[in-house]
């Protein structure tokens, strides 16, 4: 092919095009967004494979489905026109050192300026510091560790509850319940064990903050090792000191062992309350001996948040099992997801300019409601108006107890 | 110390710790049999050995899938881990057998990585367990529970346990393996095919630690990489109780059951790994003072 006049103008125009690009990202960079056309990408990396990608794949399904339904519903306008969104994915194969990589890559080559977070809380404290660094705002759903929001970062925003919220209701129920039996909250036995890892860490200081609230009294505080696979002496403990709430946090390994050694030496303790009950499936392993287990959860289906988008929590559910199959229930990891899209859509359209920092400003600014629950950020970037639900496990099913407002069954006090 | 007076206010806690201890401190003094068996006849150290005693565990949860009682794993994880046991060995511990210590660690150490890895691509990192479904006995008015799967457990170990002894005095084989064990140089000079003997030693360990797994998974949980604890374990008790120890392996195994269990009740479930580990350093200390004894008169 021989090349034209029109090749050689257009060529240098395209190299005139560049460089003057290329200054003005040096003189204020970034200064605008990844938007090409009328499309709008976001980049995520996020766990496709290795341990964490069961739950990357629900995360990945949930940030899919609302980029659908927000597209289906006329995308994003900003500027006064409509631009479609789109995420643009890396497999970050459950590996930090990967996820931050993978980060760098979205947004110094692919020159994405609007990042969507990864799962699970250690790769979004490995992406944090590469976002932050280029000043690139990221909107995560699935990263709860509460050291995700005491570094100071500012371009960093959660619409999920952080960890140390996970069992604090638990504590709160066990309040009301003494109350209503007549009793002081004073008067309450806390037992705790709680695995020696950061997240477990977390939950238990939210825990250990609100005993000291009501003044109640830790008689166990046990911290489990990495590796539980006994809890035996724990809970030869908690039979000779008969608590009034036994508090267990351990990832999915610590809810099995709990749950397998609870059932298997007979302990009963009026509430049980431990996080990862679903993701150890501990109704199918143990059956009825897991009733009255409270299990804290993000979101519920039953919960009656609403918005134009999706409709009701409800709404959400039916629709997210219609689209994937295989799904008995939709994980809150997917709802979730599903939110940090619609905050990103909320954003842009308040800011009405793809400028970083005035995107950056709308969404610090972000007080909406959605099927999800309400999300306003505080200065941290952390969601403060969404609270953690508890679930029981009521005849095999988990049915949401507290807080009240969400209710759908009552409390079944004391455990059988 | 609020958790000594509770021990001592109620004896009854005691005897429920004891009871825990011992039954599955029989499950880790079989492990530390098998260990000790390798060690005093290739001198091969086995890092792989809690690796092993996962892999019975995830053969027991397989067949649980299937709808068969965990109990029939028992037999089954036997025979797969031998051939697992022989397999290995045949590739890479012949290659590693007459070499020095820090080949055979390494090379051990190598299989236990490949061993977990592939254990969490098929199964993933989730624990698993294999339901045994048997009732849960009480005793001494509720204060004591036993679940009956300890007690199979503990009978099942000590019938293995019998077994690999009567294997070992009677057998052709095991009476090979004992030569072997106290000179391999003379026991081939003896037409004893010893590359031979180290295979069915690897494999016979291999095929014990199945079927310990087989019991773990029918007590505690399995998971891919949990393993790493069961081998301090098996190294706590051969240390202490020194190679070719049988009836000393079973105590340490026992003993290291029971002080697991009365170390978290009174320090903290944190400290249920870090007081074997302790144990480890102090026995190591000590074998090595009564090695420098030992040394200078051999001077």
């Amino acid at each position: 092919m021989t090349k034209s006049r029109f090749g050689k103008v257009s060529g240098l125009v395209a190299g005139v095009a560049t460089g003057a690009v290329a200054i003005g990202l040096l003189a204020s960079q970034p200064a605008s967004a990844k938007v090409e056309g009328d499309t709008i990408t976001l980049g995520s990396a996020i766990s496709f494979t290795g341990k964490y990608s069961t739950n990357g794949i629900h995360a990945s399904n949930g940030y899919n489905l609302a980029v659908r339904m927000i597209n289906a519903a006329g995308g994003v306008k900003v500027g006064g026109k409509s631009y479609k969104l789109a995420v643009k994915y890396y497999d970050d194969e459950s590996t930090p050192a990967r996820g931050a990589q993978l980060a760098e890559r979205l947004i110094k080559q692919d020159g994405v300026k609007f990042m969507l977070g990864p799962y699970s809380s250690g790769l979004t404290k490995a992406i944090a510091p590469v976002t932050e660094k280029f000043k690139i705002p990221m909107v995560e759903a699935e990263g709860a560790s509460r050291s995700l929001f005491t570094q100071g970062y500012k371009y960093i925003f959660a619409v999920l509850s952080t960890s140390e919220q996970y069992l604090a209701s638990s504590i709160a129920l066990a309040a009301d319940i003494a109350k209503q039996n007549g009793k002081k909250p004073g008067d309450v036995k806390v037992a705790m064990a709680f695995e020696n890892d950061p997240f477990s860490l977390d939950v238990r200081a939210g825990v250990v903050d609100d005993i000291k609230k009501h003044g109640m009294k830790i008689v166990i505080d046990d911290k489990l090792p990495r590796d539980i696979s006994d809890m035996t002496a724990t809970l030869t403990k908690v039979r000779a000191v008969k608590p009034d709430l036994l508090v267990v946090s351990g990832h999915s390994k610590g809810a099995a062992t709990a749950a397998r050694q609870i059932k298997e030496m007979k302990i009963k303790v009026p509430l049980v309350a431990m996080t990862h009950c679903e993701s150890a499936k501990v109704i199918t392993k143990f059956g009825a001996s897991t009733n009255g287990f409270l299990c804290p959860t993000q979101w519920s289906e039953t919960m009656s948040y609403k918005d134009d988008l999706f409709g009701t929590a409800g709404e959400f559910d039916a629709l997210f099992k219609k689209t994937y199959e295989g799904y008995k229930n939709v994980p809150y990891q997917a709802a979730q997801a599903a939110a940090a899209v619609m905050v990103w859509k909320d954003a842009l359209e308040r800011a009405n300019t793809f400028k970083i920092s005035a995107v950056r400003q709308a969404l610090a600014d972000t007080n909406m409601k959605t099927f999800y629950g309400d999300i306003k950020f505080s200065a941290a970037g952390n969601n403060i108006a969404k609270p953690m639900a508890l679930r029981q496990i009521q005849d095999g099913k988990l049915n949401v107890v507290f807080p009240a407002r969400w209710a759908t069954h009552k409390v079944e006090w004391p455990r059988k | 110390m609020d958790n000594i007076s509770l021990l001592v206010l109620a004896p009854v806690l005691n005897v429920q710790l004891l009871v825990d201890g011992l039954l599955i401190g029989a499950i880790f003094a079989l492990v530390a049999y098998g260990l000790a068996l390798v060690w005093g006849v290739t001198n091969v150290k086995n890092l792989a050995q809690g690796d092993f005693v996962m892999m019975g565990g995830y053969i027991a949860y397989s067949m649980t899938l299937v709808g068969i009682h965990p109990l029939w794993a028992l037999p089954v994880a036997v025979v797969v881990m031998f051939c697992f046991g022989w397999a290995l060995y045949k590739i890479v511990i012949y290659r590693v057998v007459d070499k020095d210590l820090f080949t055979s660690l390494l090379a051990t150490f190598g299989i236990a990585i490949v061993v977990q890895q592939v254990l969490n691509l098929i199964f993933g990192p989730e624990v698993m367990i294999a339901e045994s479904g048997f009732e849960v006995g009480e005793y001494l008015d509720g204060g004591l529970t036993v679940s009956n799967v300890k007690i199979i457990a503990f009978v099942m170990a000590l019938i293995l346990a019998l077994i690999v002894v009567l294997f070992m005095k009677q057998s052709r084989m095991g009476q090979a393996i004992r030569a072997t064990s106290q000179n391999a140089r003379a026991a081939r000079i003896m037409g004893i095919d010893t590359d031979r003997v180290y295979a069915f030693t690897f494999a016979l360990n291999a095929a014990i630690c199945g079927a310990a797994g087989v019991l773990i998974s029918m007590i505690w949980v399995i998971q891919p990489y949990f393993g790493t604890s069961y081998s301090i374990r098996a190294f706590v008790i051969v240390t202490a109780a020194g190679l070719g120890n049988l009836p000393g392996v079973i105590m340490a195994g026992l003993g290291l059951g029971a002080l697991e269990q009365f170390g978290a009740f009174i320090l903290g479930a944190e400290f249920q790994q870090a007081i074997v580990v302790g144990l480890l350093l102090v026995i190591l200390v000590i074998r090595q003072i009564q090695q420098s004894r030992h040394r200078q008169v051999v001077k």
